[in-house]
């Protein structure tokens, strides 16, 4: 015990008299170890406590308050009792005292064992004896810290002060200036709010001590250690000011004067706390202002300077017309919602009548912006301007005007939209007939844009429940088949398919039987005299053609329609199979296009999953089959359905009904096509008079490639299937596909077999056998590349690439032995510029097949992996290749890089900037301009790296802008113009040059590259130029 | 309206803009030689700003393709612009940002002239002959601060 006294003798020793900050720590694990107590320190620092040198007294309550700092945790109740009773005593001491007695304080406040009524005693002499704004900055934040742990857990006590805490309170913090401490005392003012202490009288103090400080306008030193942003600040006071109703009447005359001010963030500050504060308030406590913040508001829109005001402007307004919806009407108040919305009419509704002047559309925005805040003010304010619109529609003779109109309907309706629920009444039924004559009459009109407009607003219209009526919806099916039918411009009918396609969703019925019907007959009406016609004819009758394909495709999500528009795509096919010409290759391809576009919207339904593979499937590929055959034996005219064109567009059709539509389904279509691929089975084919020895796999007499090529069709069937659905007899469909893959000589045939197989192994299961199987593949094709006299090079290196890329896209470790040779057929004299095409297939998503559509196994971040373990091969590989083969690399690395994403990009390109440079002086144009298309988005966030390298840069690009090649010229101009947004210290010396150079660009002979270099150059001379950059 | 700088013409009339030129065949010909027509210039100087309102040249009708003449094989541009209001203080200010636009956009062979629609400015002539004053435009040019609000026009801001 005598040891343990004399230890705590001379740690209170050196601390105090010694000035050894360190003995603190060791004093507080004497305490902790048990080794003295706390009250065995306070008699052993007796002798410093009373000492006459207010330093020295110092000095020890800062050793005891460092100590209690490390072990409140631990102390009993009657110690704390005594410890407060000492401290507090202490705040009346020598001004030197201060800090380290708020340091323990702080430390108390902590402790769980604070005796009741201590709080607010502690609180009391503290408010009393220290006057917080003439402390330092440490020890305000120690104020601030005791208050928020007090109020965490002594609320009950505090609340009993009444009043006094917050005077206290408002006291301490007023005239604060430290951004830190504001973060503190705006999170006590908030908890003040949030949990219910009484203001009393001192409502209006709390304000002006927080609101002084609004709009916050601080911008944190450059080389801030502490993190906070002006951000940060806003939010905590927004919470201050907006935390209660009782602010209203200061807060509000507040906002409509800042909301005059010049600088555009502090409207913006004061717009979104208007926006805050009012989802508290009641209609009370706006009453009085409303005036004032409308007359703000409308000047904000009227007047904007910025999109970003002027839509903060009408979120406020929203917000305040729904605060004011909210107020519940009382027999003697008057009802505030209705005389504001009076207000807002009065000074908008007049400018609707001038369409073609600047305020309408401000105007109709702010109308809307109420509109959409609650039912009842979009009733007010569609009762009060719907007439007017409609009147003023049938006045106007002016298309602009019209439209003009008409887009401030189609607004209305929108914003009514957001705010209805489905089951009331649409807020437009008293308006259904002048609305639809309206849009019917704009339908009508020549005029291609109000045509446009009309068909949104019918949208719009149609989508309000229950508004329209079915003879509504059959006479717009009655407009749009006459739009489609005779106008000729391409936006109309895009229009009209997007809005037939929003329609029929809504009213299946009416579609299927008036529109299909008619669409049937227009598309398969044969020409009555085809000679007389005028090509002018024909080719609007294409036209028509294109644009019934693609409404049908347009119209088919519900599985009612599907059923019926399918059929009439496959009768194109058929029919265009059967001859007689009616249908252009091109139109059948537009059919098959469309057949996807269902496949891949309609809903997922048995009904649809039946009608694809038990109906379009089957009747595709007997389609084909039949083509296939018939070329082989007849002389005649050949089928159009062997044409390369059509097959390929017929794969995205089975493989999206494949990926998506009913993987049972799925499953037994991918097992029909394996036997009918394998085993010549054609007993699932719709009009079966097939020969019973078809062998589409293998090698066909006189090396005749119409049936080979049908293995595209294949991809489909088993390619994409979900990786659930099992392949029958995959062994031996892969051996034979790889077989053919070598054995064909017709490009279609053996590069579909080599996607096959790769789209196959890709989803096989990981193990010995696949590992073999790879093996195996891969023995033969080296050993087919190597031997340079072998005819099949181009087949082997086409298999080569496809599986390499199924490996890659699963993080294959084989997958490596493949890239290596890839990379080595780069000197390779007749594959080498194959190879490095090829890099692009490797690092593109493949259409058909090895996709994340096709349920392909693609792990993420595959192409940054490759690029990282291949990029130092491709960069040595190019430092010693011969002269003449390096263009290929540059083709190799440009096609890898454009690739990556501009994250990658920029991180990478330090590395590789001297061989992109290097392949911008390359003569072959394609490197050129592949690498000027992956440069142009690594320019708009410049790295270090590449602003070290600008002249380099500039000279070469400069050098381009004369290409003989007009790609080339306009993608330099384009990397010249991002260049001029790079900072400005960096790129003004090269101004004038650039300047000088580009002038002969603007007199080039092609007037898109001299689109570019006006642009461009415009951007260049604004560069250190006043009121530029 | 309370509050803010009252401007000259609070709500103008607003013209719509002419959607982008369209693409043709011949143009992406590399063989081909297109001429500068009226609507490449038209192009250049439709979204200069207006400098009172977030609005362009066009959407105030103050340019129009009609207004635009020029003849590539003698390398001379004509432009006419209409002020929105007959007293329009700015009327110097924009036919500057058009000609300045000009200067900046096209081939040095050509001669710009840009005056008033005739009849319709006040002072139509003494603003004219400062527009053809080659070296009162220069001179202008070298005030900064008249630069600068010229600089504001040209940025693509909207």
């Amino acid at each position: 015990m005598a040891e343990d006294s004399t230890l705590v003798l001379s740690l209170v020793e050196e601390f105090v008299s010694g000035l050894q900050d360190s003995k603190a720590k060791d004093a507080a694990k004497g305490v902790k170890d048990g080794q003295f107590t706390i009250l065995q320190l306070v008699e052993a620092l007796g002798l410093s406590l009373t000492s006459s040198q207010p330093q020295t007294r110092a000095r020890g309550v800062q050793l005891l308050s460092e100590v209690l700092q490390e072990i409140y945790g631990e102390l009993a109740e009657r110690e704390v009792e005594l410890l407060i009773a000492f401290y507090e005593n202490r705040l009346k001491d020598h001004y030197v005292i201060t800090p380290p007695v708020l340091q323990g304080l702080r430390a108390l406040t902590k402790c769980a064992a604070l005796p009741p009524g201590s709080a607010v005693s502690m609180l009391r002499s503290l408010f009393q004896d220290v006057h917080v704004q003439s402390l330092m900055l440490a020890e305000r934040a120690c104020v601030y810290n005791m208050l928020i742990n007090l109020m965490e857990t002594r609320e009950s006590e505090l609340k009993g002060l009444g009043a006094d805490f917050v005077f206290g309170f408002v006291q301490s913090m007023d005239g604060e200036r430290d951004p830190r401490n504001l973060l503190l005392a705006f999170q006590i003012a908030k908890n003040i709010i949030h949990r219910g202490y009484d203001l009393g009288k001192f409502t209006e103090e709390l304000f002006e001590v927080t609101s002084c400080y609004f709009p916050i306008d601080f911008t944190p030193p450059s080389n801030d250690p502490h993190g906070i942003t002006r951000e940060d600040l806003i939010l905590a006071l927004r919470a201050v000011l907006t935390g209660t109703p009782k602010f209203a009447e200061f807060l509000l005359p507040l906002i409509i004067e800042k909301l005059d001010s010049d600088v555009p963030s502090a409207k913006l500050d004061s717009l979104q706390t208007l926006t805050a504060c009012v989802s508290q308030y009641e209609h009370k406590d706006l009453a009085e202002f409303l005036e004032g913040l409308w007359a703000s508001l409308r000047r904000e829109v009227f007047q904007t300077s910025s999109e970003k005001i002027e839509s903060a402007g009408l979120t406020t307004l929203t917000a305040l017309t729904s605060c004011l919806s909210r107020s519940v009407l009382t027999s003697e108040s008057e009802d505030s919602l209705s005389n504001f919305l009076d207000l807002i009419l009065k000074d908008c509704k007049h400018h609707l009548c001038e369409p073609d002047l600047k305020l309408v559309w401000p105007s109709a925005k702010l109308l809307q912006a109420a509109c959409s805040a609650s039912m009842r003010a979009s009733h007010i304010i569609t009762a009060a301007v719907m007439p007017s619109l409609v009147e003023q529609y049938t006045n106007r003779t002016q298309c602009s005007h019209r439209r003009t109109l008409l887009e401030v309907v189609q607004r209305f309706i929108q914003s009514v939209t957001t705010c209805q629920s489905d089951s009331e009444q649409s807020v437009f039924s008293a308006f259904r007939e002048p609305l639809c004559s309206m849009v019917f009459s704009a339908l009508s009109e020549s005029n291609s844009s109000l045509q446009i407009t009309a068909t949104s607003v019918l949208t719009s219209l149609a989508q309000q429940a229950g508004l329209l009526s079915d003879s509504d919806i059959e006479l717009a099916v009655d407009h749009m088949i006459r739009l489609l039918l005779t106008e000729e411009d391409e936006r109309v009918s895009i229009a009209v398919i997007d809005c037939a396609g929003a329609l029929a969703e809504l009213h299946p019925a009416v579609f299927i039987a008036k529109l299909i019907p008619r669409l049937k007959r227009e598309m398969f009406s044969e020409p009555m005299d085809r000679d007389n016609r005028e090509a002018s004819e024909l080719h609007s009758h294409q036209a028509v053609r294109q644009r019934c394909l693609s409404v049908l495709a347009a119209i088919s999500s519900q599985p009612s329609v599907v059923q019926e528009s399918t059929p009439v795509l496959l009768e194109v096919l058929s029919s265009a199979h059967t001859g007689g010409g009616l249908f252009s290759v091109d139109e059948v391809v537009s059919a098959c296009q469309s057949l996807q576009k269902i496949a891949k919207q309609a809903q997922d339904t048995e009904e649809t999953g039946r009608c694809f593979h038990d109906v379009i499937i089957p009747r595709l590929l007997s389609l084909a089959l039949q083509a296939a055959l018939q070329d082989e034996g007849a002389s005649g005219g050949r089928s159009p359905l062997v044409e390369e064109v059509i097959l390929s567009a017929m794969v995205p059709v089975i493989s999206t009904a494949c990926s998506r539509l009913q993987p049972t389904l799925a499953g037994q279509t991918a097992s029909r096509a394996v036997s009918l691929f394998l085993d010549g089975d054609v007993s699932f084919l719709p009009d079966n008079s097939f020969p019973s020895h078809i062998q589409l796999l293998k090698k066909q007499q006189g090396d005749s490639w119409s049936q080979s090529q049908m293995v595209c069709l294949l991809i489909g069937c088993v390619c994409s299937l979900p990786r659930s659905v099992e392949v029958p007899q995959i062994d031996r469909l892969l051996s034979e596909l790889e077989d053919m893959s070598y054995t064909c000589s017709h490009p279609l045939s053996y590069t579909s077999a080599a996607k096959c197989f790769a789209g196959l192994i890709n989803k096989r299961p990981q193990g010995d056998s696949f590992d073999d199987l790879i093996q195996r593949t891969m023995k033969r094709v080296f050993s087919t590349l190597d031997s340079n006299s072998s005819s099949v090079r181009i087949q082997a290196f086409t298999l080569m690439i496809w599986v390499a890329k199924a490996l890659l896209l699963r993080y294959h470790p084989l997958c490596t032995a493949l890239t290596d040779k890839l990379f080595s057929l780069l000197d390779d004299s007749d594959l080498g510029p194959m190879a490095a095409d090829s890099f692009s297939l490797l690092m593109n998503d493949s259409a058909d097949v090895l996709n994340r559509g096709c349920h392909a196994d693609v792990r993420i971040m595959y192409r940054q992996r490759f690029f990282s373990e291949n990029s130092a091969k491709l960069v040595q590989g190019f430092n010693t290749a011969p002269q003449e083969k390096k263009s290929n690399y540059l083709k190799a690395l440009s096609n890898i890089v454009n690739k990556l994403p501009k994250q990658v990009q920029v991180t990478e390109l330090p590395a590789l900037l001297s061989l992109l440079l290097e392949a911008l002086s390359c003569p072959d144009q394609g490197v050129q301009l592949s690498t000027l298309s992956c440069l142009e988005p690594v320019l708009i966030n410049p790295p270090p790296a590449l602003i070290q390298q600008l002249e380099a840069l500039v000279s070469r690009l400069l050098a381009l802008i004369t290409s003989p090649a007009m790609s080339v010229r306009i993608a330099s101009l384009r990397c010249i113009h991002a260049l001029s947004l790079f900072p400005v210290h960096e790129v003004l010396p090269f101004r004038a040059r650039v300047l000088k150079a580009m002038a002969q660009p603007l007199d080039d002979k092609k007037r898109l590259v001299r689109n570019e270099a006006v642009k461009a150059r415009g951007e260049w001379f604004l560069l250190g130029s006043p009121g530029g950059r | 309206m309370s509050g803010g700088t009252r401007l000259e013409n609070a709500n103008p009339v607003i013209f719509q803009r002419s959607g982008e030129r369209l693409l043709t065949a011949s143009e992406e010909d590399e063989d081909v030689h297109d001429p500068i027509d009226d609507r490449e210039i038209f192009d250049m100087i439709r979204s200069i700003n207006d400098p009172e309102h977030p609005l362009s040249l066009e959407e105030l009708n103050v340019v129009e393709q009609v207004r635009v003449k020029v003849n590539d094989a003698e390398s001379t541009v004509g432009v006419e612009f209409t002020p929105t209001i007959p007293h329009c203080s700015m009327a110097t200010l924009i036919g500057l940002s058009i000609k300045v636009k000009l200067l900046r956009s096209l081939p040095n062979r050509f001669k710009i002239d840009v005056h008033i629609t005739p009849g319709t400015h006040a002072s139509e002539e003494a603003v004219n002959k400062q527009l053809a004053d080659k070296e009162r435009v220069a001179a202008a040019l070298e005030n900064s601060s008249l630069l600068e609000v010229v600089n504001q026009c040209l940025s693509r801001s909207i």
